[in-house]
């Protein structure tokens, strides 16, 4: 398939998803809470673009309202409370260096290579010229789940789930142009309340250990168990 | 279909109500009055369903297999709530909690009684998917009630590994979705209604479906605790207050392994006649069998006594979840069984556990001893509990761990071995662990506590029933479920 005999809408539908696969990375190596904040800001509007692009093409209505969920949610609305939170805990400045940088970004590079043998079954009875981005968005919610191990900072895995978030809904408009727009809704507002609890979380989190370094999290590895501890019921 | 919206939505108006109640005593009796509701609703759409079949319409559809699971959860969301009635306020009284915890305690229960339910009385697939991680959020700040560090990693812990497993299953969702596409003439419509891609299964591309099913048993299989990704289960169940624990384990592992059943319904179907028609069943097997063994070695040794029953609960799930990998009409009919007893008795032990450490003001197994000649009836309770879970005869989890046996030696010889060596190695665990609770002296300045033992003596005297004699009626109703997902009768 030559990329440039495609029309005009699908190269941007591709182009924007590549974009989409690149600020996963970024999220990935990006040590500043504010930027990569704001790098999955630019992630959301980008899926959203691709939800409307797609539903320009397919003519289907409700990929509109799907963009425009994504739009307010994820662009705006989850961006804006982090960095409320961010301000409140006073972490503007913190930066969350990666352990081992070369290693992540490698396997976060092997990670997009098994995504496509693992979608290539799925892409193969998908006789549209975008299906490649079925793969990228898995790579997208594999990524941000990679984040999720890598990062010790409360605040960063939260980015990561939400960029798996992203993942899915590029999955969802890639190969089946959006799902129903009752399911949507609810997981748009499971997204919602998962926001609004991570919240409380970090508010919890930073009274008990005066920090959102999960790594101080370390109560219940087996070998505290056994001391004392716990002698509430 | 007003049987059905009275189950179901009674604890979603609860929700609501127990979240403007000021009133701490109200709340306990109203959330009480709420599941009393609830069940009414779940007894007469059961009734329903037996004599009218499976009870469908408006993406709600109700058959054998739901209606079971809608009438236990039901149930044990009510003696749950008896005993959490007057635990709570003694929780309260501690000052563990404010009142503010209270009421969203009391809130959360029934938000979560309500995404049980709904998850096990849809339709859509979909929805399916947004009830069960809904489960997650309304469960979530319960875990970390107590707002202890180690409570509030163990919340933490279960967000991020259930966030991250059930954005799996969504994948496979979508993937579901687009084979439907494929295989639907009107997916947008329908695409995602579970029995109409039953009625087209054979037709759904088995490649895709393969696809699909991983996800999704990886997904729904981070809910259910199988190893290796079961390490959020102790840890929620351990911290969280003890009538949380007991609908964890009573409740939510049931419905998401109902998830996955139903989805290998649909792979089934789907790979029949492809190169490797049983890939569901076997990866089925696979997680079944190794989170069997992992749980019943973790179970040595444990210090904390809420872990200790949570590994017992990992270890039963991966039976039940092996029992329907194996298929066939007994393997599924002990499965759904496994699931009722296993229900029953692990909420009666967490509800006698929730006492336990009332009386001796510890989780740790080391400190809590003496319970017979402190409060005979919590000791007894505890003991007969674990007696039950550890299949001994005449409960009923022996019946289903013998038909489970039985039906692995037809089909799969070899695998017996592992199963029995796991089963004694699970029960010596157990009972180093509890005879020294039950048996051993009392320290000094121990003294019985009010508990009010009729949620336990009624489920473990269902436990028992159910193993000497199985009433006709509960048979014939748990064959038609096997019907249902193993295509034949046992009966």
């Amino acid at each position: 398939m030559n990329p440039a005999a495609l029309p005009l809408l699908d190269q941007t539908v591709l182009v924007l998803a590549a974009m989409a696969l690149f600020t996963a990375f970024a999220l990935l190596a990006q040590t500043r809470l504010t930027a990569a904040i704001h790098t999955f800001a630019w992630q959301g509007a980008l899926v959203a673009a691709v939800a409307a692009l797609t539903g320009r093409a397919t003519g289907d209505a409700h990929l509109y309202v799907s963009a425009l969920i994504t739009l307010t949610l994820k662009v705006a609305l989850i961006p804006w409370m982090l960095h409320r939170l961010v301000r409140r805990l006073s972490l503007e400045r913190q930066a969350d260096p990666l352990q081992h940088p070369a290693l992540t970004l490698l396997a976060g590079a092997g990670i997009v290579v098994f995504s496509d043998w693992v979608a290539a079954p799925v892409a193969h009875f998908d006789t549209s010229a975008t299906r490649n981005v079925i793969a990228i968005s898995l790579a997208i919610v594999l990524l941000g789940m990679l984040m999720m191990v890598v990062r010790r900072q409360a605040v960063a895995q939260v980015l990561g789930f939400m960029a798996m978030e992203n993942g899915l809904f590029l999955a969802a408009v890639a190969s089946t142009h959006g799902m129903p727009l009752v399911v949507e809704l609810g997981v748009a507002f499971d997204v919602l309340v998962a926001m609004v609890l991570f919240g409380v979380f970090f508010l919890q989190i930073k009274n008990s250990i005066d920090s959102l370094d999960i790594d101080r999290l370390s109560q219940l590895a087996e070998p505290v168990e056994d001391d004392a501890r716990g002698d509430a019921p | 279909m007003n049987a059905l919206l009275l189950t179901v939505f009674t604890p979603l108006a609860g929700m609501l109500l127990l979240g403007t109640l000021r009133s701490a005593r109200v709340a306990g009796w109203l959330n009480l009055a709420l599941c009393a509701l609830s069940l009414a609703g779940a007894l007469w759409l059961a009734a329903d369903v037996l004599a009218h079949g499976a009870v469908a319409g408006d993406s709600f559809r109700v058959d054998a297999l739901s209606v079971y699971l809608v009438v236990l959860t039901a149930f044990v969301g009510l003696t749950t709530a008896i005993f959490s009635r007057p635990y709570m306020r003694y929780v309260h009284e501690e000052k563990r909690v404010s009142r503010g915890g209270l009421r969203l305690y009391h809130s959360m229960y029934q938000g979560f009684l309500f995404t049980m339910l709904l998850a096990l009385t849809t339709d859509n697939l979909g929805i399916l998917w947004v009830a069960v991680e809904g489960a997650t959020l309304a469960t979530v700040l319960l875990v970390s009630l107590y707002r202890t560090p180690a409570a509030i990693e163990a919340a933490w812990k279960y967000f991020i590994l259930c966030g991250v497993g059930i954005a799996q299953a969504l994948f496979g969702t979508v993937a579901l979705y687009f084979a439907a596409q494929h295989a639907l003439p009107d997916a947008a419509a329908n695409g995602l209604s579970w029995s109409a891609l039953y009625a087209v299964a054979p037709r759904l591309e088995p490649r895709v479906m393969s696809v699909a099913f991983v996800f999704l048993l990886v997904g729904y299989g981070t809910k259910v605790g199988l190893v290796p990704l079961h390490s959020w289960l102790p840890d929620a169940h351990s911290e969280g207050p003890t009538p949380m624990s007991a609908v964890l384990s009573g409740l939510l592992l049931n419905v998401a392994l109902y998830a996955v059943v139903r989805m290998k319904m649909l792979t089934d179907a789907a790979l029949a006649h492809s190169a490797t028609p049983a890939l569901a069943g076997h990866l089925l097997m696979g997680f079944g069998l190794v989170s069997f063994l992992v749980a019943a070695i973790s179970l040595q040794r444990r210090r904390d006594i809420k872990r200790l029953f949570s590994y017992s609960s990992i270890e039963h799930m991966g039976l039940m979840t092996f029992g329907f990998g194996v298929g066939g009409p007994l393997a599924t009919f002990a499965a759904l069984l496994h699931m009722l007893v296993h229900a029953l008795t692990k909420s009666a032990i967490f509800i006698t556990v929730g006492h336990a450490t009332h009386i001796s003001r510890s989780q740790r197994i080391e400190r809590i001893r003496g319970l017979i000649r402190t409060q005979p009836a919590v000791g007894w309770g505890l003991l007969i509990g674990v007696a039950a879970i550890a299949g001994f005869p005449p409960f009923g989890i022996f019946t289903s761990e013998f038909l489970l046996l039985s039906a692995t030696m037809q089909a799969w010889p070899w695998l017996t071995i592992p199963l029995m060596v796991g089963l004694v190695v699970a029960f010596a665990g157990l009972f180093r662990a509890v005879q020294p609770m039950v048996f051993g002296a009392a320290p000094p300045g121990q003294y019985p506590v009010r508990a009010n033992m009729l949620p336990v003596i009624l489920q473990l005297a269902l436990v028992l029933l159910l193993g000497i004699a199985l009433p006709g009626l509960l048979a014939h109703w748990l064959d038609q479920a096997t019907q249902l997902i193993s295509g034949r009768h046992l009966l």
